[in-house]
């Protein structure tokens, strides 16, 4: 797979936010149908490389690369890269009184895979089969954007959308936090679902092993401090999980 | 007005286009007593309502600006310079084909006559001071419906509007309904006898074209026992760089039983002062909800009231504002429950933006004797940018311990997080704003007719176009 352009390159990537650096030169490919996960603890900077990634408008690149399937993305807005392929599953889902969720995935789609998709019986059925493999009932479509949901409800929400929106990228960040062992089987039949098999490739950001059990990652990257300190198969979540981080430092 | 000027005032305001001025007969600048007694000379008025126009007159010069609201901008109205009235043309039609072309070109780009053909029971149009067309669906009127332009209603049903004129809203009210008072013209006149629900909207909507124009159109609703109807309201103008007045009064009388919805929807240009008297009368288990919204206008001092006068009656009042730059919209909302067992629900809504500022002013009141009312009260503002300006003045008058009152207030900021949520799905970060300002409205948006709600997301969306330095 190594001669592919990958779906995924980050080019020594260093990032700030408010002239703090977080990030210290980051490399990492992810080719097609790739699963990694980045495993660290909190303050590590998994999340500022995730919202990185996705196009905050806080973070400040200082130095380096963000590479999609070969195009750079650092000009682009979170929107435009929405549209090139970049889908972040977020820690904290945010809601927007009164917007509908059928409404919001239907626009989502159309601005994303194009009016076509958004139509029809066609968006119907794979609407109906998403929400069958999340357990999301159908009284869903009509309530708000992550409003009141539970925790739970929130990230099944999240991947329903990395289902329907068919990205290129999927980045998970802390999806599996706040979960029962349930949510964490239904969030990753989900996640399997949409990446397995296909072109995509996968970043999950994660502090534990439990979801790598059920999503099984190629590589899992150790990053301490900003720096990825140490990558490998998917038994090295094994030995974090035993030996914790320390040993690494 | 330059191009630039014109952008400047307008935003994208999409109606501020202007015909050139069309009128029969058009008044001098300036009010007094002669031009008063004009008017109703023209219009072959009975004695009666000539001697009310002018007492009407004569308040209105003593009376005082209201003591509240945006008093600078008030102050800023120059009554001298408004012409009080302008006839473009000489007849109300009942075809579109009638109608004078320019003016019909206008109703065509607003969309009326489609509506009508869709989803309307009736149509009546005001351009400057008075109705140009008037329709209303033949089955309605076999019912004995009555839906006319008021100065028709007068002509035709001169006991009914003597009966009912000033009886809910006295010209001694306030400035502006002495005003009204004084020179009206055009304006609805609806009568639904008793039992007689209609199913689809009526709607009246009034279009200012000159410059310096005073509109003071006149409404008068009464629903009889049992009977039902939707009013629905739309108004628009050009963008000028003057002033313009649109000062009217609305009268509902819902009797025992009835159920009148008086649906709005304000988008007048940044010129115009938009000061209206809305209020009804809800009789024994009669029901009277004002859904309100006030997008336009610079200045727009409005509060429906619904006087809860016989028992087991109910008011709603949902209303949204958005107050862009160089808007004050200062709205909200009047109860007062006189009898027992009566019920009131108000939601209000507003954005502020631009350095727009929003008020919302709001009275319920509870009579001593008016035994277990409830009343319930929410208002929610929300504040896009660092520059706009939010204020809340809610009065509740209790006099009857036995009253269930509810009052929630919220003020919420647009947060980056939101906006960035959105923007990773996908939407541009206009596109997300719209999002979010017409969920907030949505409490709103879904009391409307669908072509209306649909209308109003679209203004929104149109709205935050541009928006981002």
């Amino acid at each position: 797979m190594t001669d592919e352009t990958p779906v995924l390159s980050l080019k020594d990537l260093h990032v700030g936010i408010d002239g703090n650096n977080i990030l210290h030169g980051i490399n990492l490919n992810i080719a097609p149908g790739e699963i990694h996960a980045i495993m660290g603890r909190n303050g590590s900077g998994k999340t500022t490389a995730a919202a990185t990634i996705m196009g905050h408008p806080d973070y400040e690149i200082n130095s380096g690369a963000i590479l999609l399937n070969g195009e750079d993305l650092l000009e682009l807005e979170a929107w435009e890269r929405a549209r090139k392929g970049v889908f972040l599953s977020f820690q904290y889902p945010q809601s927007v009184p009164g917007l509908q969720v059928g409404h919001f995935l239907r626009k989502s789609v159309a601005s994303i895979r194009g009016d076509e998709a958004a139509k029809g019986p066609a968006f119907r059925d794979a609407l109906k089969s998403a929400m069958e493999e999340v357990s999301i009932p159908r009284s869903f479509l009509s309530r708000y954007v992550n409003d009141g949901f539970s925790g739970g409800e929130k990230k099944r929400f999240e991947i329903l959308q990395l289902m329907l929106l068919k990205p290129r990228l999927a980045i998970l960040d802390e999806t599996d936090s706040g979960l029962d062992i349930d949510g964490i089987r239904v969030v990753s039949r989900g996640i399997n679902a949409a990446i397995r098999g296909s072109e995509s490739g996968a970043l999950i950001i994660t502090h534990y092993s439990r979801i790598l059990e059920h999503v099984k990652p190629d590589y899992v990257h150790v990053l301490i401090k900003g720096k990825i300190v140490k990558s490998g198969g998917p038994e090295l979540a094994l030995e974090l999980e035993e030996k914790g981080y320390e040993w690494l430092q | 007005m330059t191009m630039e000027e014109a952008r400047g005032a307008v935003g994208d305001y999409s109606v501020g286009w202007h015909d050139p001025e069309h009128s029969t007969i058009r008044f001098d600048s300036g009010l007094s007593e002669e031009v008063v007694r004009k008017i109703s000379e023209i219009k072959n008025e009975p004695a009666w309502m000539t001697e009310i126009r002018v007492k009407a007159y004569h308040h209105f010069t003593k009376r005082d600006m209201p003591g509240f609201g945006d008093r600078a901008a008030l102050e800023g109205i120059k009554f001298d310079e408004v012409c009080y009235y302008l006839r473009s043309s000489d007849a109300t039609e009942k075809d579109w084909d009638d109608v004078p072309d320019d003016i019909r070109n206008t109703f065509d780009r607003l969309g009326i006559p489609e509506a009508e053909q869709k989803w309307l029971s009736g149509v009546t149009a005001q351009y400057e001071s008075e109705a140009v067309y008037h329709s209303i669906r033949e089955d309605l009127e076999a019912q004995g419906v009555l839906f006319l332009d008021m100065d028709s209603g007068l002509k035709q049903y001169p006991d009914i509007v003597k009966k009912y004129f000033c009886s809910v809203i006295p010209y001694q009210d306030n400035k502006f309904s002495a005003l009204n008072t004084a020179v009206w013209s055009g304006g609805s006149f609806i009568y639904v006898p008793k039992g007689v629900k209609v199913e689809m909207p009526v709607q009246a909507y009034f279009r200012i074209n000159a410059k310096n124009m005073g509109q003071f159109e006149r409404t008068l609703i009464i629903a009889d026992e049992g009977s039902s109807i939707h009013y629905v309201e739309g108004c628009t103008a050009p963008t000028y760089s003057t002033d313009s007045l649109h000062s009217a009064v609305v009268e509902l009388v819902a009797l025992d039983g009835a159920h009148i919805r008086y649906s709005t929807i304000q988008n007048w240009s940044a010129n115009v002062y938009n000061l209206v008297t809305k209020r009804g009368i809800a009789h024994r288990d009669a029901s009277i909800e004002w859904i309100d919204g006030n997008i336009g206008s610079k200045l727009t001092m409005k509060y429906p009231s619904v006087i809860l006068k016989g028992e087991g009656a109910h008011a709603e009042v949902i209303s949204i504002a958005y107050a862009g730059k160089g808007q004050h919209q200062d709205a909200g909302a009047k109860v007062h429950h006189l009898a027992s067992n009566t019920t009131s629900k108000i939601l209000s809504k507003s954005i502020s933006k631009d350095g727009g500022r929003g008020s919302y002013r709001g009275m319920v009141t509870v009579a001593s004797k008016a035994e277990n009312c409830k009343l319930n009260v929410v208002c929610d503002a929300l504040i896009l940018d660092d520059q706009s300006q939010t204020d809340t003045y809610p009065t509740m008058e209790v006099a009857n311990a036995s009253a269930r009152c509810e009052h929630e207030a919220s003020v919420s900021k647009v947060s980056d997080d939101q906006v960035f949520y959105l923007m990773s799905r996908g939407h541009s970060e206009e596109e997300a704003l719209a999002m979010i300002v017409n969920g907030f409205f949505e409490p709103f948006t879904r009391e409307l007719p669908m072509e209306y709600a649909v209308e109003l997301n679209k203004l929104m969306a149109l709205e935050m176009e541009g928006s981002i330095g």
